[in-house]
C-alpha cells in the first residue's frame, strides 16, 4: 500500500464503520446512490420512461397509428401543434404525441425483454464455463469471442434479417449481442471469487461446492450484472430504433416505434424537423437516463468508493 | 553492525526541518471533513535521524506527505508550518517546491511494487532525477546511476541499468528507491515505512543500508514507522504520533527506558519480543483507535487508558516535560495529565 | 471423526509425515510438465492435543500452503496427514466434508474472508445448519450468540455486517466463525498480521484464552518471530518447502542452531535500544532462490554465511538431533555443531 493509499482513509484504522449500522451490502449501496446527482437523474428519467410505456394507453389522448387526420396532411406540409393535437401530426395523420408515447412500449417490451434474454443465457454459458472450466470453458468462451467480435449491430441486424420482421425476431438478434456481455461478466466473477479467502473459508467449513455457488458467489455476483443489465438496456434502446430505422423492425405499420418515427421523417426534414427531432431526443434521453443509472449503480455497488 | 549515532549539532544551530502545528483536512463529497494530521510538531537537525511512529489513521503518512508537498490539492486543506532551512514549504509555488524535491528533500516510499515505473528501465529512472536537476550529460549520468547502484550494494550494476523493476526481487526494488531518492545528495530524506513490505531478513538489510549511507553522507532522515523495534535501531529521536497530534517526543534512549505517555508505555507492554522471558504476559491495549476523544475535548487517548480520569478531560494539554524529567531530561516531552513513572 | 480405540491419550492430534505439495509447471502447445514449484517439500511435523505449534518463516517458505494442505484446503501431492488418527488424504469428499467440524482455519485478512452479504450471525449459523448439528434455529442462534459475547464482541454484533467492524472486530469474528462447529484443531494463518499492532496483543491474549478454555490444539503460521514465541510450545522454523529447524519455543530462540534460525532472529527488531546497538547482526547475501528450482543439497547454502566446501552442496540435510542438546530440538545442518562452537567461522564476519 503506498503512502497515498493511506489518503483513502484519513483517520480509520483497517477499514472504518462508516455509521451505517445493521446496512447489508445493499442498504449502503441504495445510501450512496441516493446522494449520486446524475445517479437520481438518471433514475428519474427511466423512471419517467417506465411510466410512460406502462400508461401509454392512459396517458395518450388518441389510439396509435390510426392515419385519421390524413386528409390534413399536403405533400408539403404536416400540421404542427394545435389545440387538438399538442405536438401535431406526423406524416401519415396520426396523432405525434400519441405515437411517441405509444413508442416508448416498443422500446421497452422489446428492450426489457432482450435484456433478459440476453442475461438469462448468458448467464447460464458464464456459469458454466466459470464452474467447469476445461474444456467446457474453452468451448463456450470461444463462442463468445466470435459474438463479441462481431459489432452489436451488425449481429442484430444480421440475426434480424435472418429471423424475418416480427418483434420476437427483433428480440432475439438484440439479446444475441448481450449474451457474451453477459457469459464474459459471470465466468469472470466466479473466478475471481473463487480465489478469494472466503470461498476457501467457506469449504473449510464443510459447505458443500454447491451450496456455495449457489448461495454465495451468484449473489455476490448480482451487483455487477445489475449494473450491466443497466448499461445494456441504454444500448438495447438504440437497437431497437436502429432496427426499425433499418426497416427490420415489425411489419406492421399500426405499431408506432420511434426508430421507424425517424424513418419516416427524413422525407419531411425541411418541412417539419420536430417529427424527427422529437423521437431522435426521446431515444437519446432514454438511453442517457438509462446509463446515468448503471454509472451511478457501479459507483454505488463499488464496496471501495468511499464517497 | 549498526550504526553509531551521530553528534547532534550544537544548540543554536536552526533545524534543518521545522514542523509547527501543521493540520490536514480532507473534505469529501457529502461527508464531513476529516482530521488527519491535528497539530503536529516535530524538528529535525542537520544530520539527524528522527522517527515518527504510530499506528494506522495516526497521520504520520499524511504529515510526511504534506511536508513534502504531494497530497492532492483539491478537497486537501494544509495549515501550520513547514520550514525547511528557514524557507516556508507551504507557501511555494508548485514549481519552486518540484525544484526542491530530489535536490534538498527525498522520499523513499512504501509499496517497492508500486513505486517503480513498470514501464521504464531502472536506468532511465535512476538518471530522471539526475536530469531533472544537474547538468551532468548523458555519460556523466550513466556513470553516476552505476555508482549508485554500487551504493546501494546491487551486485552486476551495468546490467540492472537495463533492466525493468519486475525483475528484481522486493528487496532490490527497495535498494533501487534508495539510490533514486539519494541521487542528488539531497540534505533531507523521509522514509515511510521503507521495509514494512519486506521480509524480516531482507529488512535488516535494507535498514542497515540506509541507516550507513545516510550516516556516511550526513543526510538527516525522518523514518515513518509503525514498528518500535525498528525505532529502536534506527533513530535518534523519537516522535509517538497518535490520533493526529504528537504524544510523545524523546530521545531514543530515553523513550524506551522510560516511556512517559500512557500509549507508549501501552504500547511497549503490548508487543510481543523475541528476547522476552518465557512466560512473559502481553498486555494489550484495551479499545480500538476509533474509540477517541477529540483533542479539544481532552486526550484522544482517554477512553482507552487505564489511568486516565477527570483532569484528562481538559482540551489543550500541551506537549511538555513531565515533573519528572523537567530538570535531567528536559527534551523529553510528553502530553499526558498522568505520565507513567512520575513521582507524583 | 471419533477417536478409534487404539489412539493412545496422548498421541499427537496432528502428525503430518512426508508431506509434499508439488504444483506442476506446464509449458508449450501440448502443455507438458516441464518442472515442478516445490512450495512443500517433505515436511514431518507433530502437534501435541492442547498444544501450539508455531510454524515461522519468511514470504515464498512454503508455511501457508503447509497450513492449507493439512486442512486439505489445497491438495497434497504427497505425504500423510493424520488427525486424531485419521488418515485425512484418505478420506472421500463426504467423509473429510463431516471431518472439517474437526479442523478448522483462522484466515489472515478478516475482511476477505467474510462474505460481505451476510450478517455475522447469519455466516456463523450456516455452518451449524449445513452439517445438521441438533437444536434447531433458535439453539444455534442462541449458541452463536455466546459464542461472540465470549470473543469479545458487543451485543448486537450479530445483526451487522463484516465492513461495520474494525480489523481487530472482523478477526474475532473470524475466531468466533472458526469456532463455531466446536473443533479440536485450529490454524491460524498470520491470525495478527493485518491488524494494528495495538490490537494484535488483543486477539493474542484472546486466542491463548480460548485454548485454555476449550482445549484448543492450534497450528500458528506466522513471519513474525515475537508472535510466535508468544504463542508456542514448540517452533518449526521453515526455508523453501521444508523444516530447517524446529525445537521447544524457549530453547530455539534463546539457543537457534540453525545459520537461518540464527539469521531471522539476529534482523528481528527488537523495542530495546541497547539490544539494538549490542546485538550481532547476521546478514544474509542474496535472494531467496525460486521454488521452481531449489538449490542442491542443502536449500539454504547459497545464502549461508557459514556454508562449507564439502557436503553443503551434495546432500541435502535432514532434521537431526545435536549433541549437548535436548533430544527435542531438531536441526536440519551438517555443521550444527561446529558453528556453534565456533569452529568455522562466518564468511561475512564483521
Amino acid at each position: 500500500m503506498s503512502a497515498l493509499d493511506a489518503l483513502g482513509a484519513p483517520t480509520a484504522p483497517s477499514a472504518e464503520p462508516t455509521g451505517e449500522a445493521g446496512l447489508g451490502p445493499w442498504g449502503a449501496a441504495w445510501r450512496r446512490l441516493r446522494r449520486n446527482p446524475s445517479g437520481i437523474v438518471g433514475a428519474v428519467i427511466v423512471a419517467l420512461f417506465v411510466l410512460v410505456a406502462v400508461l401509454a394507453p392512459v396517458l395518450a389522448p388518441y389510439r396509435p397509428a390510426t392515419g385519421e387526420w390524413f386528409g390534413q396532411v399536403t405533400p408539403t406540409s404536416v400540421p404542427g401543434p394545435s389545440a387538438e393535437h399538442v405536438l401535431g401530426l406526423d406524416s401519415f395523420g396520426s396523432d405525434l404525441l400519441t405515437q411517441l408515447l405509444y413508442g416508448a412500449r416498443s422500446s421497452l417490451v422489446i428492450g426489457v425483454v432482450s435484456t433478459a434474454v440476453g442475461l438469462a443465457v448468458g448467464a447460464v454459458l458464464g456459469i458454466l464455463a466459470g464452474g467447469l472450466g476445461g474444456w467446457v470453458d474453452t468451448v463456450i468462451m470461444r463462442v463468445v469471442d466470435v459474438l463479441l467480435s462481431i459489432p452489436s449491430l451488425l449481429l442484430a441486424v444480421s440475426v434480424a434479417a435472418l429471423l424475418g420482421r416480427n418483434a420476437v425476431s427483433i428480440m432475439l438478434a438484440i439479446s444475441a449481442a448481450q449474451v457474451p456481455i453477459f457469459a464474459r461478466l459471470l465466468r469472470a466473477s466466479l473466478l475471481a471469487q473463487r480465489g478469494q479467502d472466503y470461498v476457501v473459508a467457506l469449504r473449510s467449513l464443510g459447505l458443500r461446492q454447491r451450496r456455495i455457488v449457489v448461495g454465495h458467489m451468484l449473489p455476490n455476483s448480482l451487483g455487477p450484472v445489475l449494473v450491466q443489465a443497466t448499461l445494456v438496456l441504454a444500448t438495447a434502446v438504440i437497437e431497437v430504433a436502429a432496427l426499425s430505422f433499418l426497416g427490420l423492425g415489425a411489419a406492421d405499420p399500426a405499431v408506432a416505434e420511434w426508430g421507424r418515427m425517424l424513418v419516416t421523417a427524413q422525407d419531411r426534414l425541411e418541412q417539419a424537423p420536430q417529427l424527427a427531432v422529437y423521437p431522435g431526443l426521446a431515444i437519446a434521453v432514454t438511453a442517457l437516463g438509462f446509463t446515468l443509472l448503471g454509472e451511478a449503480l457501479r459507483e454505488a455497488l463499488d464496496p471501495r468508493s468511499d464517497r | 553492525m549498526t550504526a553509531t549515532p551521530q553528534t547532534v549539532p550544537p544548540t543554536g544551530a536552526r533545524p534543518l526541518l521545522e514542523v509547527e502545528d501543521l493540520r490536514v483536512r480532507f473534505s469529501r463529497r457529502g461527508q464531513p471533513p476529516t482530521t488527519a494530521v491535528d497539530g503536529v510538531s516535530f524538528s529535525v537537525d542537520a544530520g539527524e535521524v528522527v522517527g515518527l511512529v504510530g499506528e494506522s489513521g495516526c497521520g504520520k503518512s499524511v504529515t510526511s506527505l504534506a511536508v513534502m508537498g504531494l497530497l492532492p490539492s483539491r478537497g486537501t486543506q494544509v495549515t501550520g508550518s513547514v520550514r525547511f532551512d528557514g524557507t516556508e514549504l507551504l507557501t511555494l509555488s508548485p514549481g519552486q517546491l518540484a525544484a526542491r524535491r530530489g535536490t534538498d528533500l527525498a522520499m523513499v516510499f512504501q509499496d517497492p511494487m508500486t513505486s517503480l515505473n513498470p514501464v521504464l528501465t531502472l536506468g532511465r529512472q535512476l538518471t530522471e532525477v539526475l536530469r531533472a536537476h544537474t547538468d551532468l550529460d548523458r555519460a556523466a549520468r550513466r556513470a553516476e546511476a552505476l555508482d549508485l547502484l554500487g551504493r546501494v550494494g546491487i551486485p552486476d550494476p551495468r546490467r540492472r541499468l537495463g533492466e525493468y523493476p519486475h525483475q528484481l526481487s522486493g528487496g532490490m526494488r527497495q535498494r533501487v528507491l534508495i539510490a533514486i531518492a539519494l541521487a542528488c545528495s539531497p540534505r533531507l530524506i523521509i522514509a515511510d515505512e521503507p521495509t514494512t513490505a519486506l521480509d524480516v531478513t531482507i529488512q535488516a538489510q535494507v535498514l542497515d543500508l540506509l541507516t550507513t549511507l545516510v550516516r556516511e553522507s550526513g543526510t538527516a532522515m525522518v523514518l515513518i514507522t509503525h514498528d518500535l523495534g525498528v525505532v529502536a535501531g534506527t533513530c535518534d529521536r523519537v516522535n509517538v504520533l497518535y490520533a493526529g497530534r504528537v504524544v510523545e517526543s524523546a530521545s531514543r534512549h530515553d523513550l524506551f527506558a522510560r516511556p512517559r505517555h500512557r500509549y507508549t508505555s501501552g504500547l511497549l507492554a503490548a508487543v510481543p519480543r523475541v528476547d522476552a522471558p518465557e512466560g512473559t504476559p502481553l498486555q494489550p491495549v484495551r479499545g480500538t483507535v476509533r474509540d477517541r476523544l477529540e483533542w479539544d475535548a481532552g486526550c484522544a487517548f482517554l477512553p482507552r487508558c487505564g489511568r486516565g480520569d477527570g483532569a484528562c478531560r481538559t482540551g489543550g494539554i500541551p506537549l511538555a516535560p513531565t515533573d519528572a524529567d523537567r530538570d535531567r531530561h528536559p527534551d523529553h516531552e510528553a502530553r499526558c495529565v498522568h505520565p507513567a513513572g512520575a513521582t507524583t | 471423526m471419533t477417536a478409534g480405540p487404539r489412539e493412545a491419550a496422548d498421541a499427537p492430534l496432528l502428525q503430518v509425515r512426508g508431506l509434499e505439495v508439488h504444483y506442476p509447471i506446464r509449458s508449450g502447445l501440448l502443455k507438458r510438465t516441464v518442472g515442478a514449484v516445490q512450495a512443500v517439500d517433505g515436511v514431518d511435523l507433530d502437534v501435541a492435543r492442547g498444544s501450539t505449534y508455531g510454524l515461522v518463516g519468511e514470504s515464498g517458505c512454503g508455511k501457508s500452503t503447509l497450513g492449507r494442505a493439512v486442512l486439505r484446503l489445497t491438495e497434497p501431492t504427497g505425504g500423510s496427514i493424520r488427525i486424531a488418527g485419521e488418515d485425512v488424504r484418505a478420506m472421500g469428499p463426504e467423509a473429510l466434508r463431516r471431518a472439517r467440524r474437526q479442523m478448522q482455519m483462522v484466515f489472515q485478512d478478516p475482511l476477505a474472508s467474510l462474505d460481505p452479504r451476510q450478517s455475522v450471525e447469519s455466516a456463523l449459523v450456516e455452518p451449524l445448519r449445513v452439517h445438521g448439528v441438533e437444536g434447531g434455529p433458535s439453539a444455534w442462534r442462541t449458541r452463536v450468540r455466546g459464542l461472540l459475547d465470549r470473543v469479545g464482541l458487543p451485543a448486537g454484533a450479530g445483526a451487522k455486517y463484516p465492513h461495520e467492524f474494525s480489523g481487530g472486530q472482523r478477526q474475532r469474528v473470524g475466531i468466533a466463525r472458526a469456532l463455531v462447529l466446536d473443533p479440536d484443531l485450529l490454524v491460524a494463518d498470520e491470525p495478527v498480521s493485518a491488524l494494528d499492532v495495538s490490537v494484535q496483543a488483543q486477539v493474542l491474549v484472546l486466542l491463548q484464552e480460548l485454548q485454555a478454555d476449550l482445549g484448543l490444539t492450534y497450528l500458528v503460521i506466522a513471519h513474525d518471530l515475537a508472535v510466535v514465541k508468544h504463542m508456542s510450545t514448540t517452533v518449526g522454523v521453515m526455508y523453501l518447502g521444508g523444516i530447517v529447524e524446529e525445537g521447544p519455543s524457549a530453547q530455539l530462540y534463546a539457543r537457534p542452531l540453525h545459520p537461518y534460525t540464527r539469521a531471522l532472529l539476529s534482523a528481528a527488531p527488537v523495542p530495546d535500544p541497547d539490544v539494538e546497538a549490542t546485538r550481532e547482526r547476521i546478514l544474509l547475501r542474496g535472494d531467496l532462490p525460486s521454488p521452481a528450482d531449489p538449490p542442491s543439497g542443502c536449500r539454504f547454502r547459497t545464502r549461508c554465511p557459514w556454508v562449507q566446501p564439502t557436503r553443503c552442496a551434495d546432500e541435502r540435510p535432514q532434521l537431526r538431533i545435536v549433541a549437548g542438546h535436548a533430544s527435542t530440538q531438531r536441526v536440519a545442518c551438517h555443521w550444527a555443531e561446529e558453528i556453534e562452537a565456533g569452529t568455522i567461522t562466518r564468511a561475512d564476519a564483521a
